[in-house]
């Protein structure tokens, strides 16, 4: 039953095309529960295709559909089909079940906006991009994935689109992230030009020297570390642009401009990952290339910390998380980096659980607090919405890395491996931890802890008529009127409908659970590690003694509590400017170093090419030719009398000359 | 007794001759016509007598395939002919000049 796989593409496909051709006449609940039923389905399907493929012996866990051959041209095969091995079914099983659940709090949550079908739309158009992004066969049919979502992103930043601020923001990311998608066309070309071939298993068992699947039987062969270090630093560029780190992480932060469940989905959980399933997708070329592992290694802890810091002085509780999520995915490229890809993938899916669920949990505070955004303004909402909170502090002890928790052994395993990698990056590592620590236990304290500081920003809360209904001047994010019954206009802020509170209570349990699926610290509960196990022949396998990863782990618990200790201390009263100086607030200036490098040297240097290179030396040129021509033209027009005697004459000289020439010539 | 073959050469290159002169001297479209005709037949003579003198039936082939292209370019050439013709009468070759540079 691998065919499942197909079900699994196409029904996000038809969910969209559905909601496409009917959504506005199908209506506000009935558009939503098309696309729910649909990303549901696909879970199913990817379920059913996971059972199907652990029917099979570990390492004959491989399968190649095909469905139509879209490149026929001669030297250049490129066939559009699915690649269904352990590592996209890991991807999809996450993926399509984050979705599902994610789908149905939208239903909840997009409620009464005028633009709800259009949501749904756009949701499964990506979800349908995301999973031709994992399952394609191919780098081109990867690619076409991943400009999918790209797409959809764009479109969901800017789902409202009449305010300015949104509008730029979807701009601003998608420019970014072509920046990196000419990084993986242009290696895309290299793998075309050195393997001949874009198929996964062509190219990567001609790496690996034929795969034990039988399936990736390719000529052994290596590669030369030159070409791999060009191909695979491309790739990371590309990486760096989806997934959002230095020096491309400046679209994500401003990506919140999106709806809550957008930057729950697609801006936390599933695309942003698409950079650490790239690496995860080319581990056997980055064995051939340790610079670019160093590389990957370096700008992942670059990134955690930088964003962990970062993240130590935002109001803005959407913000806040953003950059949370820029330093999380800094750890799995860390993981990548060090040669550990089963960790990185394993944090991926802990992860997408806790963030995407903090997301969600945010949301519900957002509605409540009447689209306020400002975590100094919120405060004691735990007695208000004892779920939500709840559910959010499982997430919150998830991602500080407490000890039970999904979020404990994946930040755990990531580091050991740092360990056995540098030893500097694994100091990054467990001092970001404690920062994560900090920051998100300074979010809890300030929005559900410590005084209602909301009741007192009431009265001009009411007092702004922009609240009920306008889209361009509400604080936050220009809700028109949440959907839920009775409204902190009146009444107190409370928990939300069944739609939204179920898939928090569905994520808190993954995120308390979430680590069982690769224990490795006792013995054989490592499934994760052992289903990727044959997609990475060339993994560094992690050598670290039990003893020292007991030490390591007291060290980074140890990191963790004491920030998740001072965060809870400090700010359950609001007030501690000296703890968040203005170079954080505004995330390190880097946002103005780039404005003034863009709008500076960058703007000078293009009108330099436009007005002087292209209009004077390009156009010139070409102009140049035009006027030769005619000037040629006009020179030669007193050949053509008209007359016919005169062409006759011509006619006879030259055939006078040819005949001439032939003679003298076969004379001499 | 046979005239020998080289006599047939000249006669053909005489008779291009004269019509290659008056292709270019004369004026009438229709005697300039006439002219390109003896040139042809000029040409096809040759190809006969080459033919006799090496024993080789390729000449007497190419001849006809002259035949028919001269017949079917005196449909096209009489036609813009007559065209002209109709447009303005008794034109000579220098009238119809409107096509230069």
């Amino acid at each position: 039953m691998v065919n499942a796989a197909y079900v699994v593409v196409a029904l996000p496909l038809l969910g969209f095309a559905v909601n496409l051709a009917f959504g506005r006449r199908l209506g506000e609940p009935l558009a939503g529960w098309v696309g729910t039923a649909a990303a549901t389905g696909s879970f199913v399907a990817t379920l059913v295709t996971w059972v199907a493929m652990l029917g099979k012996p570990a390492n004959m866990r491989v399968a190649d559909l095909g469905i139509y051959n879209w490149v026929p041209v001669a030297g250049l095969h490129v066939s559009l089909g699915l690649l269904v091995d352990p590592l996209s079914l890991t991807m999809l099983l996450f993926v399509t079940g984050v979705s599902s659940v994610i789908h149905l709090y939208s239903v909840g949550y997009m409620h009464r906006d005028p633009g709800f079908d259009r949501f749904f739309i756009y949701l499964n158009l990506f979800l349908f991009s995301m999973v031709v992004l994992v399952l394609a066969d191919n780098f081109l049919f990867s690619f076409v994935g991943w400009e999918g979502v790209g797409f959809c992103s764009y479109g969901l930043i800017g789902f409202w689109f009449q305010r300015e601020v949104a509008a730029v923001a979807a701009k601003k990311a998608f420019i970014t992230n072509r920046i990196g998608d000419v990084g993986f066309l242009v290696a895309i070309l290299f793998i075309f030009f050195h393997f001949g071939s874009l198929n996964y298993s062509r190219v990567l068992g001609t790496l690996v020297g034929g795969h034990p699947t039988g399936l990736m039987a390719g000529a052994p062969g290596a590669i030369a570390t030159s070409t791999a270090t060009a191909i695979t630093m491309l790739l990371f560029l590309g990486a760096v642009g989806k997934s959002a780190q230095i020096p491309l992480y400046i679209w994500l932060p401003d990506a919140m401009e999106g709806p809550t469940p957008i930057s729950a989905l697609i801006h936390a959980a599933t695309m942003v990952t698409a950079g650490v399933y790239l690496m995860a997708r080319i581990a056997p070329m980055l064995h051939y290339a340790p610079d670019t592992s160093w590389m990957i290694a370096s700008v992942g802890a670059g990134s955690a910390f930088l964003a962990a810091t970062i993240a130590c002085a935002q109001d803005d509780i959407k913000k806040c998380l953003a950059y949370s999520t820029i330093s999380q995915l800094g750890y799995m490229f860390m993981a990548e980096g060090a040669g550990d890809y089963t960790d990185g993938l394993f944090h991926m899916l802990t992860h997408a659980f806790f963030k995407a669920l903090l997301f969600l949990a945010a949301g519900a505070v957002i509605h409540a607090m009447a689209d306020r955004q400002d975590m100094k303004q919120m405060g004691g909402l735990a007695r208000y919405m004892p779920l939500t909170a709840v559910t959010f502090i499982c997430a919150w002890l998830a991602i500080s890395g407490i000890v039970p928790f999904a979020g404990f052994w994946s930040k755990d395993a990531i580091l050991d491996g740092v360990w056995q990698f540098n030893k500097v990056l694994w100091g990054i590592g467990a001092f970001t931890a404690g920062l994560t620590a900090y920051y998100m236990s300074r979010q809890v304290a300030l929005v559900f802890l410590g005084r209602a500081r909301w009741q007192e920003a009431r009265p001009s809360l009411a007092a702004e008529p922009a609240l009920s209904g306008g889209h361009e001047e509400g604080p936050g994010e220009g809700h028109p009127e949440p959907g839920l019954p009775a409204h902190p206009h009146g009444g107190e802020p409370h928990d939300a409908t069944w739609t939204m509170s179920l898939p928090l209570v569905l994520l808190a349990i993954a995120s308390v659970l979430g680590g069982g699926i690769n224990f490795d610290a006792f013995g054989h509960f490592d499934f994760l590690s052992r289903f990727l196990a044959p997609i990475f022949p060339t993994a560094t396998p992690v050598t670290v003694s039990t003893a020292t990863k007991w030490a390591l782990s007291l060290v980074t618990l140890a990191a963790c509590l004491t920030g998740l200790a001072l965060g809870l201390r400090t700010w359950v009263t609001a007030e501690h400017p000296s703890l968040e100086p203005a170079f954080l607030q505004r995330a390190w200036f880097y946002d103005e170093a780039v404005a003034a490098t863009a709008s500076g040297p960058l703007r000078s240097g293009a009108s330099a090419l436009a007005f002087v290179v292209d209009s004077r030396w390009v156009d010139g040129a070409v102009n140049g030719v035009a006027a030769a021509l005619r000037a040629s033209g006009r020179a030669l027009r007193w050949v053509q009398t008209g007359y016919l005697r005169s062409y006759l004459i011509g006619m006879s000289l030259g055939l006078i000359a040819v005949l001439a020439y032939l003679t003298f010539r076969v004379g001499s | 007794m046979s005239v020998p073959g080289d006599w047939y050469l000249v006669l053909a290159a005489v008779l291009f001759g004269i019509g290659a002169a008056g292709l270019v001297v004369r004026r009438n479209i229709l005697v300039m016509y006439m002219c390109i005709e003896l040139m042809l037949n000029a040409v096809n003579l040759t190809f006969v007598t080459f033919s006799r003198m090496l024993d080789d039936l390729g000449g007497q082939d190419a001849v006809f395939f002259v035949l028919v292209v001269a017949a079917a370019e005196v449909v096209v050439g009489l036609g813009i002919i007559v065209a002209i013709y109709r447009r303005r009468a008794g034109a000579t070759a220098d009238d119809v000049n409107s096509l230069k540079g």
